[in-house]
């Protein structure tokens, strides 16, 4: 085969493996969607993360505003101390709430913030002291199956008296 | 019974100095490919012309089965999750196992089938046909002019293919999800954006088949180099060629995500 189109052949081959790297790193990966910019970092202690992990995300009023950058346990007040990343176009007060929700019933762990109403916002470095730990599934089930085993202990104990 | 005995151990002997001298003679040719790698790229002509011989030809049967894979992945898949009822996570599943697994690794067993069986029966032809000697004789040093240019279009073609593989499947995966089963279109994708991360997910996969590019040429063009000039030694050297590039492919795959996946 003549050189030219070999040559031709080949270029088309590279720019369309180029184009299959571009498209898989802006329309299947989150190249685009993980750019959020210019972060600052703030810290959050909880008794219990449940599954969260890593590079999951940090949202309030459901939008994605940042994301878990590290989390690392703490020896002396034997907690969970969570590493955030936030977006610096977004303030918050620094009497934020963060909690550890569940998206959907199986779904993964993020981290929700909820604003309070202070003026002061938080800057790079400084810890959000109010914090709601994850529900752990077995703690609710045997606090719930407890309960119901008091409840027909009582109603049991009721019927004997009547 | 001593005999019998002692030839067996002959016989792992000369298995064990055999595969031994097989791995540093694979090293040596690697090791020249190396040595002879500004010369190689000076001549850019010749490299191009074996990534139209592995790559551009290539193309259709990688093509072809990945979208193939990406269909068969969306109906299993959709499958399976809608029991779950999380159907729209389809999207997740298809990308997330195209990118990481299928895409490098189908595209390296392919690759091997395609173009490796192609580059050991040529050489292994020209050793037979004494055409690497002539080139000796004329002071024109075969791994500089046959073996190099084979590797660096092979390294370089991996990739590529493997990235067009993970693209064209993830398409095949939206064909039957989107089109034909009826998962809601934004969710496929915004569901997939949100799991799958460019250098966790992609660039890893993009190492795997770099790595895989480098194992599978190598096996092929050792293959071909080290055939007996025979015609049998060829048909034996293609054989070994595509049983030893898979095999390398899954094993190495399975190290390379044991490295890959912090558990």
């Amino acid at each position: 085969m003549e050189r030219t189109t070999i040559d031709l052949w080949v270029g088309v081959f590279v720019a369309l493996g180029i184009a299959a790297i571009f498209g898989l790193a802006l329309k299947v990966g989150n190249l685009t969607s993980s750019s959020i910019g210019e972060t600052y970092t703030v810290t959050a202690a909880f008794e219990n993360i449940g599954g969260l992990k890593p590079h999951a995300p940090v949202k309030s009023a459901g939008v994605l505003i940042g994301r878990v950058d590290g989390i690392v346990f703490d020896s002396k007040d034997y907690e969970a101390k969570v590493t955030i990343k936030l977006d610096k176009r977004y303030q918050f007060p620094v009497d934020t709430f963060a909690n550890i929700y569940t998206a959907g019933l199986l779904g993964e762990q993020y981290v929700g913030l909820e604003a309070g109403g202070d003026e002061v916002v938080l800057k790079n470095g400084d810890k959000i002291s109010h914090t709601q730990d994850a529900v752990v599934l077995e703690k609710m089930i045997s606090q719930f199956l407890y309960n119901k085993a008091s409840d027909n202990k009582s109603s049991e104990t009721t019927k004997a008296a009547e | 019974m001593l005999k019998r005995l002692s030839g067996v151990l002959v016989g792992l002997g000369h298995r064990v100095t055999t595969g031994i001298w097989r791995i540093g003679a694979g090293a040596r040719l690697l090791f020249y490919i190396w040595v002879y790698l500004i010369e190689s790229f000076k001549r850019t002509g010749l490299i191009v012309r074996e990534i139209f011989a592995t790559g551009v030809l290539s193309l259709l049967i990688i093509l072809v089965s990945a979208f193939f894979v990406g269909m068969v992945l969306g109906l299993q898949g959709y499958n399976t999750l809608q029991k779950y009822g999380s159907s729209e996570a389809i999207g997740v599943l298809v990308a997330l196992s195209l990118v990481r697994e299928l895409g490098p690794v189908v595209t390296a067993l392919l690759f091997a089938g395609r173009a490796g069986t192609a580059i050991t029966a040529e050489i292994g032809l020209m050793k037979a046909t004494e055409q690497l000697s002539a080139m000796e004789m004329m002071a024109v040093s075969p791994v500089a002019r046959v073996i190099a240019p084979r590797f660096w279009a092979g390294v370089i073609s991996m990739p590529i293919l493997a990235a067009l593989f993970s693209m064209v499947g993830v398409l095949g995966g939206y064909f039957v999800a989107v089109p034909i089963i009826g998962v809601d279109d934004g969710a496929f994708w915004s569901q997939m954006q949100a799991n799958v991360d460019f250098r966790d997910d992609i660039m890893n996969g993009v190492i795997k088949s770099l790595v895989f590019g480098v194992v599978c040429t190598m096996i092929a063009l050792f293959e071909g180099y080290d055939a007996p000039p025979t015609a049998e030694g060829v048909s034996r050297a293609t054989t070994r060629t595509v049983v030893n590039s898979s095999l390398a492919v899954l094993a190495i795959d399975f190290i390379l995500t044991s490295f890959m996946i912090s558990v």
